[in-house]
């Protein structure tokens, strides 16, 4: 464990150096933007690449979160209570939706089916809820319109002193920080390396005496949490909400994420997701190809020619060309079997 | 009694329309457990061929009952030699495969066709029962939901090719011992899902505007419909389309749309908890 957590503080430490060198090359704006997603590739990346369990629903959590943000924020005034409940309530929900899956014994595609449903749900309701009876004390959820004018973070205490530009720009770094360095924690502790463990072989964890059902619970609440935490920050950065957040394509853009970054890291979906977001940025800047065309590109060619994703993939050539004996993985493979076709990360899940 | 007729009229053009949506996935899925997510742009697609071939000036009725499937066919094909042949038995790689394809004729539509909403009229004139006024078109639906549903059942059950390809897919090994290639029947029973797909796009067409993403609003029932359904192609179709048809539909009538389709999400939560494997788990077992 304490060698794990060496390695997570230099990851950390190394992070920190890039993002605090990155604002001179991009706008913090945009490069907060970047690290909210990061934040909840992050999340994904945890229930999926370490539980096994693929949630197409992640926006759900997302968006839930800069709901509850937004809803309390306008009824309180203060953003402190507010930022709380924008982390609470996703991951009380994800806890509820998570118990009544794994208790009900689903697995992967009805899992999917599941939380795909779910999300499309909340996209329903938010898009229909314009009327003046949708009233959460004294915030209208407006709707397709969204909500916007809520009291966007500021120092706790103060109403007054908003976070924003720079200062905003930090705090979500950090917050992606430390996110990180709790999740290296959890997956380092008991119940993470059991919850590895039950991905790998849900059956033998359970006839070891380990209750598979009430961990991967825990761990899909926890993963709602983060998202949550993503949805909050989200919301203070846009200064508005709207049913968008939980959009069939939100939740395909986290998938994607971390496909692309890698499986089974937490570093990977990070770096997929900022990766992949400023080229949507910077697509979005011209008009000659359309960006959904080459984000579905993308996704094809890396399930056909990296089912692995980038991160794992450069781990691998990097160590080929420096004639490494192959770095210490999370679990032991067998030595050039057939796993480089089907990685076992996703033919479990 | 005009009433009833009308609500009977709507119920049955709802379980039919999930039916025509859902067929080619069925197919799909039912048959090569493949879960083909860029089903929803396949049915964009048959859409845009409809459209484009009646405006060069091909008969509606051709345009969409042999021009779109036909098209769309040979683009499954063309999909199936080139993505999905190389990930069979691993159902999460092909999904996130053809997420990523959806995704790319999303793109490629708007390129082409450019964000604005493109449509024809409904070659049949509406009609009135009583005082109410019906669309003409749902008849056209639900004889169309029959036809395919009664096509299905004769192609699987009543020919040579029908049974080879449940063989092949039952047990690949023993098929290809006995001399028939299972690339081959995989190959053609993707071309058939796909232009289901294609024909549902080319009967929806009429209905709907069409926009480049309009297949984010058929595949979640689609893939709703077809995962709720379980392992039996046509009974477990049926099953889920006339449940979640016909409480949608009930729901949509007592109150409004938007509570209708929230009703059918409902409902396929709770059934898919409690029989994860989809109806026809516990229902119709062994039926086709």
């Amino acid at each position: 464990m304490a060698k794990e957590m060496k390695h997570a503080f230099l990851v950390a430490l190394v992070a920190a150096i890039l993002l605090a060198i990155a604002p001179a090359l991009i706008g913090t704006y945009t490069l907060t933007l970047l690290v909210i997603y990061g934040i909840l590739a992050l999340s994904l990346g945890l229930i999926w690449g370490f539980g096994g369990v693929l949630c197409f629903g992640q926006a759900a959590f997302f968006g839930l979160g800069a709901y509850a943000y937004a809803i309390a924020a306008i009824n309180i005034g203060e953003s402190t209570v507010p930022l709380v409940l924008g982390i609470a309530t996703p991951f009380l929900f994800a806890a509820a939706l998570g118990a009544m899956m794994f208790y009900g014994r689903l697995s992967d595609v009805y899992l999917g089916v599941i939380t795909l449903v779910v999300t499309l749900l909340f996209f329903r309701f938010m898009n229909s809820s314009a009327g003046p009876q949708y009233v959460i004390g004294t915030a209208r959820l407006g709707g397709f319109n969204g909500i916007p004018g809520f009291q966007t973070l500021n120092v706790p205490g103060t109403p007054s002193a908003y976070i924003i530009g720079d200062a905003y720009y930090y705090l979500t770094a950090s917050a992606l920080l430390i996110v990180y360095l709790l999740v290296r924690w959890l997956l380092a502790s008991p119940f993470g390396r059991i919850a590895v463990a039950i991905r790998e072989n849900e059956l033998r964890v359970e006839l070891l005496g380990y209750d598979a059902r009430a961990r991967k619970t825990l761990l899909f609440a926890v993963g709602g949490a983060i998202a949550g935490l993503a949805g909050t920050l989200y919301a203070s950065w846009a200064e508005i909400v709207t049913p968008g957040l939980f959009s069939l394509g939100q939740s395909a853009e986290i998938i994607i994420w971390c496909i692309v970054g890698g499986l089974g890291t937490l570093v990977g979906p990070v770096i997929g997701a900022m990766l992949l977001a400023y080229l949507k940025f910077a697509l979005g800047q011209q008009s000659v190809i359309d960006n959904t065309l080459v984000l579905g590109a993308i996704l094809v060619l890396c399930v056909l020619l990296m089912p692995r994703g980038v991160v794992p993939t450069l781990g691998t050539v990097l160590n080929r060309i420096y004639r490494r004996p192959p770095a210490r993985r999370d679990r032991p493979r067998p030595a050039g079997s057939q796993t480089a076709a089907t990685p076992p990360e996703r033919a479990h899940v | 009694m005009d009433l009833a007729a009308i609500f009977a009229v709507e119920i049955l053009y709802a379980i039919a329309s999930l039916v025509v949506i859902s067929s080619g996935l069925a197919v799909v899925f039912g048959m090569m457990r493949v879960i083909n997510l860029a089903h929803g742009e396949f049915m964009m697609v048959g859409g845009y061929v409809t459209i484009v071939a009646v405006r060069s000036g091909i008969n509606i009725y051709i345009a969409m009952l042999v021009v779109a499937p036909l098209v769309v066919g040979v683009l499954g094909v063309i999909v199936e030699r080139l993505i999905i042949r190389r990930l069979y038995g691993r159902l999460v790689d092909t999904m996130l495969a053809s997420w990523g394809l959806s995704l790319l004729l999303i793109g490629l539509a708007s390129m082409i066709f450019g964000n604005t909403t493109t449509g024809i009229s409904p070659p049949i004139p509406g009609f009135a029962i009583g005082r109410y006024q019906v669309n003409g078109y749902s008849f056209f639906i639900i004889l169309a939901a029959i036809a395919i549903l009664v096509a299905m059942f004769a192609v699987l059950a009543g020919t040579r090719a029908g049974l080879v390809a449940r063989g092949a897919m039952q047990d690949a090994a023993m098929a290809s011992a006995l001399g028939y290639n299972p690339e081959r029947v995989y190959m053609l029973t993707f071309f058939a899902g796909s232009a289901l797909a294609g024909l549902a796009g080319g009967l929806f067409a009429p209905l709907l505007g069409l926009v480049p993403t309009i297949g984010g609003a058929y595949i979640a029932k689609a893939f709703i419909t077809v995962i709720s359904g379980g392992a039996s192609v046509i009974a477990g179709l049926v099953s889920s389309a006339v449940l979640f048809g016909s409480t949608s539909q009930i729901f949509t009538l007592a109150t409004t749309p938007m509570v209708g389709e929230i009703a059918l999400l409902l409902i396929a939560v709770v059934l898919l908890r409690l029989m994860p494997q989809g109806i026809t788990s516990r229902f119709f077992r062994g039926k086709m």
